[in-house]
């Protein structure tokens, strides 16, 4: 069984043998042209003149395009139609692209688009939160609301009332391959793309609109990305578009690819957030009643902030059960890239407002922080099976706990895991320690803390939880799979794989992993919202329980038994006694004319979602997990290092533990990223001065915890997925927030406890530095 | 004015007519030479995707003017194999899954030769992080990357005793 296996990725020789192929790598045909975009220099402002000239006469350039050469600008948004390949008449943010240049080299077109002249007619920029708030200045007529209870009422009745406020940083994805397209023209008008792109689909319903053709005239190619993390669910379509356009009109191949620099200051990242909160606790601990104030800044065009600001409100929860709960939602408008997809799509956010509220309440109240989170824990539902007997909770309730959004909590298991990772993490041990070694070390400062995560899995916009596949059997037993998810590093080609070789009873290298293509399986979901197995899986699955089905029948006819005794295991088939190799199945079946090719199709079940009303059930089910981070700071600069991390995390019946683990420490490395040492910096033009790693601080090497504990939950989904199996893309990049609030203890140590430190994200250490010195009243 | 620039690369002496004396090595490799296995990350030298080695020391390729090269031994990831059998770097890769999407593969596995074969990381953990910082993994792949570094180190000392004994 191929199934649970820790198998390597499925490209791994090719990877460390350097023949893997990502766009920029394919062979391109000798007459290849190159593109690339002059960008706008100044945040808002009217165009009142273009000088292309010297562009046009630039060596090796064969056409500039700009507004003036086009009916129509084609649209490059995945949703309000708000963004034209080329700005028309007004310019929205520094970096929008103005004019295409299409030369003979790369190189040509870079330089020659540096030529251009634009004049422009400088209109107010609206820059920050407090500057979009203060002009009204957002997507949807006002703000989202949605509450439970009586939020107002059960805050003034409670014991205490505690107020606050944290600043969110959005974050660079930094996908170690930059944005690249290339278009290859075809007879009779027709378009291949290779894109370095999370959705496909996508790309080919952008690319026909912007050709005026149907989809069936594109086709668009993805083998592999190197690394997506969201930034290319949208960010790719413009290049795609570009390349489509310039190929169509040249009848030349095309090709584009962001430099870094450029790719950093055209493209979206994580929306950065601001959130307010008041809060009525009970002396316990226990909340009464939270009103949030999630104000996030969209950049310049809607993208996918809608359903990423609604994520966060769908993450204001986390864990707890809160009784009465507001949460206000306001999505800005701002004259910045237009922040867009990025690994956990709003949810992290969401989810630090309510860690920072368990912080606090802890610190006000003088208790332990993991503490005050397990008391107001969901309870586990009444009829779950636990998979740990630790995970009952103190007293089950006769009904199941409800979120904010009325889903029911049927699946909860952290009473459990945060038990099991408190022990094995030797979590109160150590934290007294370190209370111990704080008091005689007047310099630095150690800092540790727990944190749990509940991630809902589905995306919300419920029609895109389907999936298709297709499946071929040859007549020599070798298998064809293909699926609609594309593979960025996550493994999912390798998952699937394992899906389909379970299917046929044979070993993986029996399947051949091909690359995602919407000719082959058309109409797809973006590889996004960490849904790519589970929906894929299950795709796959579907396909080749059709094909063995059908094989099945045909033996069992052959042997008089009935189907379900016929057996597919280890690269044979059983049946009635008798025995045969795959192969000679897979020939025999082609022989009697029976078809050994299907699609699979699969829709998630019981999910239902009404957004305006904040309602319903948008998943299907949680992943959950916790880490506990412990940390060191200097109080003299700010410095800090993460001494020790322990994850112990749920992907219920892992389909491939050797992949989930990597996707847990990537994550959680990638999420104390975010919220240490990756800081973004606009400066009061608008213009972001951290365009390059020199100046944006990523993770290397050296920063990863010195000891690093990585353990899976043995659990099973209890809802029916791929083999029982749990999503894992996102959900571990919360896990990062631990590392983020053991900084802000650490800070803590600083004081006497009169009063809470509020530290912002991310915690560079300047900020570090800052609240160590306000801790301390030395501001 | 053409200038020809004689290389040693993966083992084959090349000529190469440059028409152009700003080429970096790493266009060099990728645009003329077709050796797409070093990657264009930055391009300044900063996430390190597209180390090689000139002469057994590890550089940034995309920093390095191809000109200033003449008469140099250069390997590149296509290089490092025998034929079918892995280079026990590229082996340790894969069985300690020191990458996710593999862009940045091919650089750290180059930065580790290099870093093994300077001598200075010895068993200690976190002297090969030290070692391995100046490549950039985005997937954050660092447990594995460690891992493998170690175990190829391991197994090169292995080698060396079974050769000296």
């Amino acid at each position: 069984m191929s199934i649970s296996r820790p198998l390597p990725h499925d490209a791994a020789e090719l990877h460390v043998t350097g023949q893997a192929r990502y766009v920029d790598d394919i062979p391109v045909p000798a007459d290849c042209l190159y593109l690339a975009f002059g960008l706008s220099t100044v945040a808002h402002g009217e165009i009142t003149g273009l000088d292309l000239s010297e562009v046009r006469a630039a060596p090796g350039v064969l056409a500039v395009l700009s507004a003036e050469d086009f009916e129509h600008m084609p649209d490059c948004s995945p949703s309000a139609e708000d963004e034209p390949l080329l700005a028309v008449g007004k310019v929205h943010y520094v970096g929008q692209p103005v004019f295409l240049v299409v030369a003979e080299s790369h190189l040509a077109a870079r330089k020659a688009a540096r030529l251009g002249r634009v004049d422009y007619r400088e209109l107010p920029a609206i820059l920050t939160i407090d500057e979009a708030m203060a002009a009204g200045s957002r997507f949807e007529a006002g703000p989202v609301t949605w509450s439970k209870g009586d939020a107002a009422k059960a805050i003034a009745g409670a014991a205490r009332v505690i107020e606050g406020s944290i600043e969110i940083g959005g974050q660079e994805h930094f996908y170690l391959e930059g944005q690249a397209a290339l278009a290859l023209p075809q007879e009779g008008g027709d378009m291949i793309v290779h894109s370095s792109s999370q959705h496909p689909s996508e790309i080919q319903h952008k690319v026909a609109h912007a050709l005026h053709a149907p989809m069936n005239a594109v086709r668009v190619e993805v083998r592999r990305m190197g690394g997506g993390f969201g930034g290319k669910e949208s960010q790719g379509n413009a290049l795609a578009v570009a390349c489509a356009i310039a190929a169509a009109r040249t009848g030349r191949p095309c090709k584009m690819r962001y430099d870094r620099d450029d790719d950093m200051v055209i493209t979206g990242k994580r929306h950065d957030f601001r959130i307010d909160y008041r809060v009525g606790v009970e002396e316990d601990g226990r909340l009464r009643g939270v009103e949030f104030l999630q104000l996030c800044r969209c950049g310049w065009s809607q993208d996918l902030s809608l359903p990423v600001a609604d994520r966060a409100m769908l993450h204001a929860d986390n864990a707890y059960h809160i009784p009465d709960i507001r949460i206000e939602s306001h999505r800005l408008k701002t004259n910045t890239q237009s922040a867009t997809a990025y690994r956990g799509f709003g949810g992290p956010q969401g989810m630090l407002g309510i860690e920072r509220v368990m912080d606090h309440v802890a610190a006000v109240l003088g208790r332990d922080p993991a503490e005050v989170r397990r008391v107001n824990f969901y309870e586990e539902a009444p009829g779950a099976l636990p998979p740990d007997p630790r995970s009952t909770s103190p007293k089950k309730k006769a009904e199941v706990q409800s979120t904010p959004y009325h889903q029911p909590v049927e699946d909860f298991i952290l009473h459990g895991l945060m038990a099991r990772l408190e022990e094995t993490s030797g979590y109160q041990a150590r934290k007294a320690e370190i209370a111990k070694w704080n008091a005689s070390n007047p310099v630095l400062k150690r800092g540790i803390a727990l944190t749990p995560v509940k991630f809902g899995i589905s995306f919300t916009l419920t029609h895109l939880n389907q999936a298709g596949a297709l499946v071929h059997v040859y007549q020599d037993g070798s298998i064809h799979m293909n699926h609609g998810g594309t593979e960025m590093g996550q493994g999912l080609f390798r998952k699937v794989a394992q899906v389909a070789a379970a299917g046929f009873g044979v070993a993986p290298e029996m399947v051949k992993i091909t690359a995602t293509d919407t000719a082959k399986v058309p109409n797809t979901s973006a590889t996004a919202a960490s849904s790519g197995s589970d929906l894929n899986g299950m795709a796959v699955k579907a396909a080749c329980d059709i094909i063995r089905g059908r094989m099945a029948a045909f033996l069992a006819e052959r042997h008089q038994v009935a189907a379900e005794d016929v057996h597919f295991e280890e690269g044979r088939v059983f049946v009635g006694g008798a025995d045969y190799a795959f192969a000679e199945v897979a020939k025999m079946v082609y022989e009697a004319r029976i078809s050994l090719s299907a699609t699979g199709f699969y829709k998630t079940p019981k999910i239902t979602w009404d957004r305006m009303n904040g309602s319903g059930r948008p998943f299907y089910y949680f992943a959950y997990g916790a880490a506990v981070t412990e940390v060191v700071i200097d109080t003299l600069t700010g410095e800090n290092r993460i001494l020790r991390t322990d994850i112990l995390h749920d992907c219920g019946a892992s389909l491939n533990p050797a992949l989930d683990r990597g996707q847990i420490e990537g994550g959680y490395v990638q999420g104390a990223g975010w919220l240490t040492t990756e800081e973004l910096v606009w400066d009061g033009k608008g213009r972001l001065t951290t365009h390059a790693p020199s100046t944006y601080k990523i993770p290397a090497c050296s920063d990863r915890p010195g000891i690093f504990n990585v353990e899976l939950w043995d659990g099973r989904n209890v809802e029916d997925t791929i083999y029982r199996s749990k999503a894992v893309g996102e959900p571990p990049f919360m896990l990062g927030i631990s590392a983020f609030l053991a900084l802000s203890d650490a800070v803590a140590a600083c004081g006497d406890g009169s009063h809470y430190v509020s530290l912002d994200a991310p915690a560079t250490a300047e900020r570090v530095l800052a609240a160590v010195n306000r801790v301390r009243g030395d501001v | 004015m053409t200038y020809v620039l004689n290389l040693t690369i993966n083992g084959a002496a090349q000529a190469i007519a440059l028409d152009d004396p700003r080429v970096t090595l790493l266009d060099l490799l990728r645009e003329r030479l077709h050796l797409t296995g070093a990657k264009k990350g930055c391009d300044r030298g900063q996430c390190g995707a597209c180390t090689v080695l000139v002469d057994g020391r590890r550089i940034n390729s995309c920093l390095t003017l191809a000109v200033s090269l003449d008469g140099v031994e250069i390997t590149t990831i296509e290089g490092l194999a025998e034929g079918e059998t892995l280079h026990p770097v590229q082996q340790a890769f894969i069985e300690h899954d020191g990458f996710q999407c593999g862009f940045c593969t091919p650089g750290q596995i180059m930065s580790a030769v290099g870093l093994i074969g300077e001598g200075q990381a010895g068993t200690d953990p976190e002297r090969i992080r030290e070692g391995m910082s100046g490549n950039i993994c985005r997937c954050g792949a660092y447990h594995g990357i460690v891992e493998a570094v170690l175990d190829a180190q391991a197994t090169f000392q292995d080698g060396v005793k079974r050769k000296t004994a």
